[in-house]
């Protein structure tokens, strides 16, 4: 099923739609919110806010204003931070920063998908350290240029153009 | 901006990652409606990214997607019509309840078949232990038969026909030691309603002496025209003539049918 078609069933409501949303989606948007919030049974509460929130806010999503990919990935950024909020994270910010998304691999034992991620983790392990960090600020944490520069302390101006060569040698990896 | 550069800049990664301005979305938006290149560039970050982040999602348990299907309220088609399980359920009932009845008809159906089969094949059963008992005393009645036609101590005497049936004939096996007479009388017709053959020794000389030693009483229905009659120790000739049912005490000679010397 297209995005496409399958965009067209969630805003009838049909109910096999949810079913492709989520095999779709909740893997992508449950490592997100994993890297956002650290516990993982609220990471889980937080994975049902934001199925909830695609499937009855659909109708404020318009292709015009963007993917519906990035839509969503919005919706769990800021439902992680509003859980993190939520629970009086002082310093929300300086806590994440210590870690990144390559962290999640600790966990290991809970990976989904082991086996079709094996590979790709191994790839990722062999980034350039500088590459994990950017992609996990500005994709897996949502930073802004400006907030990943300064965290970074490269100049504001090669923050994306080095976010796009990470994200080129990633996709070389996958034939994307 | 010319595309090449929208694409070399790194900012439709941003646009991926939900990182640009309104502004800024809705001209990338824009840009990649008209621009098919730029579109299929955002469709293949979006796929390394997606891919990415899916490779490293912790598990999460099926149980989490049924929650999340609950406060839906979505369940498996049946929050469509919630009357539809009870009427579906009524229905499914009646239709048991008509397959049942059915199923019950058609059983009674087979089962009356069945008794009919059986009782046929009772019947046809029956019929052919008759033909077999039939066949079976037939049977025995032709080895009687042949054997004493075999019998090597039979004297025959040959039967030829008469000038009132001239292609009649019949045979008589004579058995002087065991003293048993037979007739072999399939060269006969049936004889006329309320007459009988009779069979006779005759003595030749020095008068024709005629004997009578029995009648083929129920001609028609002995199928294989073999009769037992009374002994005879002194037969120069036998005779079978027609007489009235009952027999004669002396043969009509105009109805002697056939004669022949021992």
């Amino acid at each position: 099923m297209s995005q496409e078609e399958l965009l067209v069933l969630i805003r009838k409501k049909d109910e096999r739609a949810f079913t492709h949303l989520y095999d779709m989606y909740s893997k992508s948007l449950f490592s997100v919110i994993n890297v956002l919030v650290k516990n993982r049974e609220e990471a889980e509460d937080v994975l049902q806010e934001v199925f909830v929130k695609i499937w009855k806010n659909i109708d404020s999503y318009s292709e015009s204003k963007g993917r519906f990919y990035t839509w969503i990935l919005n919706i769990a950024r800021n439902a992680s931070i509003d859980k993190l909020r939520s629970k009086n994270f002082n310093n929300t910010q300086k806590k994440l920063s210590s870690d990144n998304f390559v962290n999640l691999l600790d966990d290991s034992n809970k990976l989904a998908n082991k086996l079709d991620a094996i590979g790709i983790q191994e790839f990722v392990k062999k980034l350039k350290p500088k590459c994990i960090e950017i992609i996990d600020l500005l994709f897996f944490k949502g930073y802004t240029q400006q907030e990943a520069s300064e965290e970074l302390a490269i100049p504001l101006g090669t923050v994306k153009t080095q976010n796009r060569n990470c994200i080129n040698d990633l996709r070389n990896y996958l034939k994307i | 901006m010319e595309a090449k550069q929208y694409i070399e800049s790194g900012i439709l990664e941003l646009y991926v990652y939900g990182l640009l301005t309104e502004k800024e979305n809705l001209e990338i938006a824009e840009l990649a409606r008209e621009n098919p290149e730029v579109e299929s560039e955002i469709i293949s970050i979006e796929k390394a990214v997606s891919a990415l982040s899916s490779s490293f999602s912790p598990f999460h348990s099926v149980a989490n997607f049924e929650k999340t299907k609950a406060r839906l309220e979505l369940n498996d088609g049946k929050v469509f019509d919630i009357k539809s399980p009870s009427n579906r359920s009524q229905y499914l009932s009646w239709a048991a309840a008509v397959l049942l009845l059915l199923g019950f008809g058609y059983q009674t159906l087979e089962l009356a078949k069945s008794k009919q089969a059986v009782s046929e094949t009772g019947d046809e059963k029956n019929k052919i232990e008759r033909e077999y008992a039939f066949l079976d005393q037939q049977n025995k009645q032709t080895e009687k038969n042949l054997s004493i036609v075999r019998d090597i101590k039979n004297t025959s005497v040959t039967l030829g026909g008469q000038s009132v049936s001239p292609a009649s004939f019949a045979k008589v096996y004579w058995n002087k030691e065991a003293k048993t007479t037979y007739i072999d009388a399939a060269g006969l017709p049936n004889p006329p309603k309320g007459m009988v053959y009779q069979v006779w020794s005759l003595k030749l000389s020095p008068v024709l002496t005629p004997t009578s030693i029995g009648l083929l009483d129920n001609f028609e229905e002995n199928s294989q025209k073999i009769f037992a009659v009374s002994q005879t120790d002194s037969a120069e000739a036998f005779g079978i003539t027609l007489e009235p049912a009952g027999g004669s005490l002396t043969p009509t000679m105009e109805q002697l049918y056939t004669l022949g010397k021992v």
